[in-house]
């Protein structure tokens, strides 16, 4: 089970969770266990024609998916998953 | 070199193997501009002018609001409806008088961003929103010189140092700002108001470590900070070689984007 951690912006769809697990051999696959077990989630992370949003980053360890395989980047149950939305106060 | 106020005054910085007269010499003879004297340029700009930094400059457009008391703490109560340069110049030179504060009380623009630049070795974006951050890159990338960067959200902030040539920009990142929404007013997103003390005070240390060349700056390092589970998050960021400023090189001047903020996200 891949470990993810989801920013505060979506920790209202994970019920205030910081850390969950999500099964899958690529970051596609993880997306859509995580739809399953909190509906909503995917759809701030993808957009229609199911790219990852421009303004959130997801990294794989410390890289960013972008410059992996992106969407079908392999993982294995030892990996940490962090996704990192834009921010732009100040 | 140092008169007696400043020996005394920076005696903390003298006994740090890694700054010492030298330092201080160098952190005296710096010029960093701090674009945006809200929430993140108030510490920024105390712990700067606090540290010596010979010149200071300052770039605002807006007044104080009461509604900025609760995180902005170079300005006081006493200060609503004041500038907010004039407001923090005023403190800043209480602070330190040996500091060489220079107030613009302006926007950073496309027309006027270059020659506000042109005077300083650092540039530090304290700004609010999305296209000041993407000029700021580019006139920064554009005059060759470095740049801090930090944000804050709600409970969130994130810190990067970019160099240009030595690491990737803000485009590397996000390309293009969000696309404008009818609700891409600041004041529309909450914000914790200590967290532009976290972000801001990371933001004057490394602006602090690329004056003094001490450390390894934030270059092609994304620092996420998250206070809620007080979560600190540091991922690689990689030159894009798509990115349209220092990569295909397809942008080639400064231009105004639309208004958009972390709101036109939610």
């Amino acid at each position: 089970m891949a470990q993810v951690r989801i920013p505060s912006a979506l920790e209202g769809l994970t019920n205030g969770s910081k850390q969950v697990e999500a099964q899958g051999a690529t970051l596609s696959q993880v997306i859509d266990a995580l739809e399953e077990a909190y509906p909503g989630i995917k759809e701030r992370l993808l957009d229609e024609s199911g790219e990852l949003r421009r303004f959130i980053n997801i990294y794989v360890n410390e890289e960013d998916v972008r410059f992996l395989d992106g969407l079908s980047t392999g993982l294995t149950s030892d990996d940490q998953i962090s996704i990192i939305p834009a921010v732009a106060g100040g | 070199m140092f008169n007696s106020d400043e020996k005394e005054r920076y005696a903390r910085h003298f006994i740090l193997p890694e700054i010492g007269e030298a330092g201080q010499k160098k952190i005296k003879d710096a010029k960093v501009l701090v674009v945006g004297t809200g929430g993140l340029g108030s510490p920024v700009d105390f712990y700067l002018a606090a540290a010596g930094v010979g010149t200071l400059g300052i770039v605002d457009a807006d007044v104080v609001d009461a509604s900025n008391l609760q995180r902005q703490i170079l300005h006081f109560t006493d200060d609503i409806g004041k500038e907010k340069t004039l407001s923090a110049k005023d403190k800043l030179k209480k602070l330190n008088p040996n500091v060489n504060v220079i107030t613009y009380q302006q926007k950073a623009l496309a027309q006027n961003v270059e020659e506000l630049v042109a005077n300083y070795d650092i540039i530090v974006d304290c700004t609010d929103n999305f296209p000041a951050r993407f000029l700021l890159n580019d006139a920064a990338y554009f005059a060759g010189k470095p740049l801090v960067h930090g944000a804050i959200f709600r409970f969130d902030g994130s810190v990067t140092t970019i160099k240009p040539n030595e690491g990737p920009c803000y485009r590397c990142i996000y390309h293009q700002p969000p696309a404008p929404s009818k609700q891409s007013d600041p004041s529309l997103a909450g914000l914790i108001g200590s967290v532009p003390g976290i972000v801001g005070t990371i933001m004057a240390t490394e602006t602090l470590k690329l004056i003094t060349g001490v450390g390894r700056p934030l270059v092609g390092k994304l620092l996420s900070i998250d206070t809620l589970h007080m979560e600190f998050t540091k991922v690689n960021v990689r030159k894009d070689p798509k990115c349209p400023l220092c990569g295909t090189k397809s942008i080639t001047g400064l231009v105004d984007h639309e208004h958009a903020t972390n709101i036109d996200l939610v």
